[in-house]
């Protein structure tokens, strides 16, 4: 009896939470189902009363080549990421030589570091190699910048595979590359993901690099291509919030459909040996 | 044949490791010539010359009272955002941890901003948070504040300009849009040691009549301890370099109330071309994030090998 009365507390607590975490996702949907007539702020927290696909047809014609530019930059960044982060893992995790910890500690480094401190040099360079403004640019950015997040999750996960598994291969006289690809490559398929989890909703929601590296509107990435709606369109919120939640759906699906792996890229980016 | 694979391991990993040389350290090395520069117009960079001018960009920086709005928005920032996410994280995962029904159900609500963009993030709380003109013609929570008879607690968020001490009150609203995205992480987090604590532990202490709270700080707090620090690092680095969510929300405000180093960085260098002294914010910001990372960097591996 006591007991079911401590759980209605603890009910009520999450309740209001919820209520919170949830407050303004519905501002942000009934604002974004709402025709432009119904604007007015006095109806700001109502429902709409005419729901209309207005916000969303328009934010979409604006930004659908922004969202395809985000797809063309994310799918072969996080492919080359996750394939070279699995290579480094596999060497990472099985490998010990002097030095090789003080190596990847200097390598996890990379991800902590504000990008702000590479970022003139890197468009410098970009402009030289003429791939600046570019979606090559963005990609080959994301491919460097993204290598630590990937090696760590790889190691991490390679660092469960026994040891003996490969040096039963070993004896049969499997080199470093047969024991990689007859072996550890297929047991890799959760590794990969996580990893490919986690890059794709990184890269699909960064801001930094997008707004530096490309200046064309044309060829800007969606979450550019959103704050530059939000500037131009004041007035219109309800354009300016379908625009949010088109941005959003795409790693939000990868959410509900695949939390489980999100929430374990999630946990591995705070290091663990 | 030992060797051998040592050699041939080294050899696979080198690529990555060149790159990382040149584009991490090679790249922030550029960086700090930069900041110890002249290139401060966009003609002096083009002339390509290296003028050695110390730490002149350095010190303008510090006399500059927008940079060091900036180090204490910064601060604040920082130290708020931290005390929320830690709070609530705690609290959000000591009652998840009683394997209640439903509670996947909240887990999910309370850890899912974690896949928005911050920029989406930014977007939504800037409309929550425009005030309008008050006190006639009010906007986003204003109104609802209005409505539901809290008429008083209608105020201009973002925009305003008073302050305690050197705390900018308008940036109470991104410190809670921040602490609204990244506190279910740390609830994750939470809710992984408290996953990790033996069942019998905790069965001994109420098998002693301890209560729930004693329960909670005496066998399970040890246990969070290193949790909390791990999160204050991860969350402090965050915090430290923020921008995305800063710059779509409200930029830098009137009188720079919700200004960061890395909106002034921004500015600097690609809309003044003042690129010395938008090196030397990257810089400082380099050094803040580093202090707080490498001894977590050092620590954690030490305790893996």
């Amino acid at each position: 009896m006591r007991k079911k009365y401590g759980n209605l507390g603890i009910y009520i607590v999450l309740l209001i939470f919820s209520f919170f975490f949830l407050l303004p996702i519905y501002m942000l949907l009934a604002t974004s189902f709402k025709p432009l007539v119904e604007i007015g702020m006095g109806s700001m927290w109502l429902l709409p009363k005419q729901p209309s696909l207005e916000g969303f047809t328009d934010s979409i014609k604006r930004l659908s080549p922004n969202l395809l530019n985000s797809f063309l930059l994310v799918i072969p960044a996080t492919i080359f990421s996750c394939i070279l982060g699995s290579i480094n893992g596999y060497i990472f995790s099985k490998i010990r030589f002097r030095g090789i910890n003080l190596l990847f500690m200097c390598v996890l480094f990379g991800m902590f570091i504000p990008y702000q401190s590479v970022l003139f040099p890197l468009i410098q360079f970009l402009q030289e190699i003429k791939l600046y403004g570019t979606i090559w640019g963005l990609i080959i950015t994301h491919v460097i910048y993204g290598l630590p997040i990937t090696t760590l999750i790889f190691r991490n996960y390679y660092m469960e595979v026994p040891d003996e598994m490969l040096e039963a291969a070993g004896i049969d006289g499997a080199g470093l590359f047969k024991s990689y690809f007859l072996i550890l490559f297929p047991l890799s398929i959760p590794g990969f993901v996580v990893a490919v989890i986690w890059q794709f909703t990184n890269i699909w929601n960064e801001f930094l690099f997008a707004v530096t590296i490309t200046s064309d509107p044309k060829k800007q990435p969606i979450t550019v291509a959103l704050v530059n709606l939000a500037g131009s369109q004041m007035v219109q919120w309800n354009l300016q919030m379908a625009g949010a939640v088109v941005a959003a759906i795409p790693t939000l699906l990868v959410y509900i459909f695949l939390g489980k792996y999100f929430i374990r890229g999630l946990m591995s980016g705070s290091v663990k040996g | 044949m030992h060797k051998k694979k040592k050699w041939l391991g080294f050899l696979i990993i080198s690529p990555t490791l060149v790159v990382i040389g040149v584009f991490v350290y090679g790249f922030i090395g550029a960086t700090v010539r930069a900041s110890l520069s002249d290139w401060n117009s966009f003609r002096k960079l083009l002339s390509g010359e290296f003028v050695f001018s110390g730490l002149r960009n350095y010190e303008r920086l510090f006399a500059d009272w927008r940079f060091q709005t900036d180090m204490w928005n910064t601060l604040f920032f920082t130290v708020f955002f931290l005390f929320g996410c830690l709070l609530i994280g705690l609290i959000l995962a000591a009652l998840l941890d009683r394997n209640l029904k439903g509670g996947r159900i909240f887990q999910s609500i309370f850890l899912f901003p974690m896949a928005l963009s911050l920029v989406v993030t930014g977007t939504v709380w800037r409309w929550f948070f425009a005030p309008g003109i008050l006190p006639n013609d009010p906007a986003g929570v204003n109104v609802l504040l209005g409505q539901v008879g809290l008429k008083s607690l209608q105020w201009g968020w973002f925009t305003v300009t008073d302050t305690i001490g050197p705390f900018n009150l308008a940036l109470v609203p991104v410190i809670i849009a921040a602490v609204w995205q990244l506190s279910g992480y740390t609830m994750a987090m939470y809710l992984a040691g408290l996953r990790a604590i033996p069942e019998s532990m905790t069965e001994a202490a109420r098998v002693d009549g301890a209560s729930g709270w004693q329960i909670f700080w005496k066998v399970k707090w040890p246990f969070l301890k290193p949790i909390t620090l791990s999160a204050m690092i991860i969350l402090g680095h965050i915090s430290l370099k923020i921008f995305d969510l800063v710059y779509s929300m409200t930029g830098s405000g009137p009188k720079n109330v919700t200004d960061m180093p890395s909106i002034y960085m921004f500015e600097k260098t690609f809309r003044s071309n003042r690129y010395a002294e938008g090196s030397a914010i990257a810089v400082i910001m380099l050094l803040m994030v580093a202090v707080v990372i490498i001894p977590y960097l050092v620590s954690t591996l030490r305790k893996s090998d």
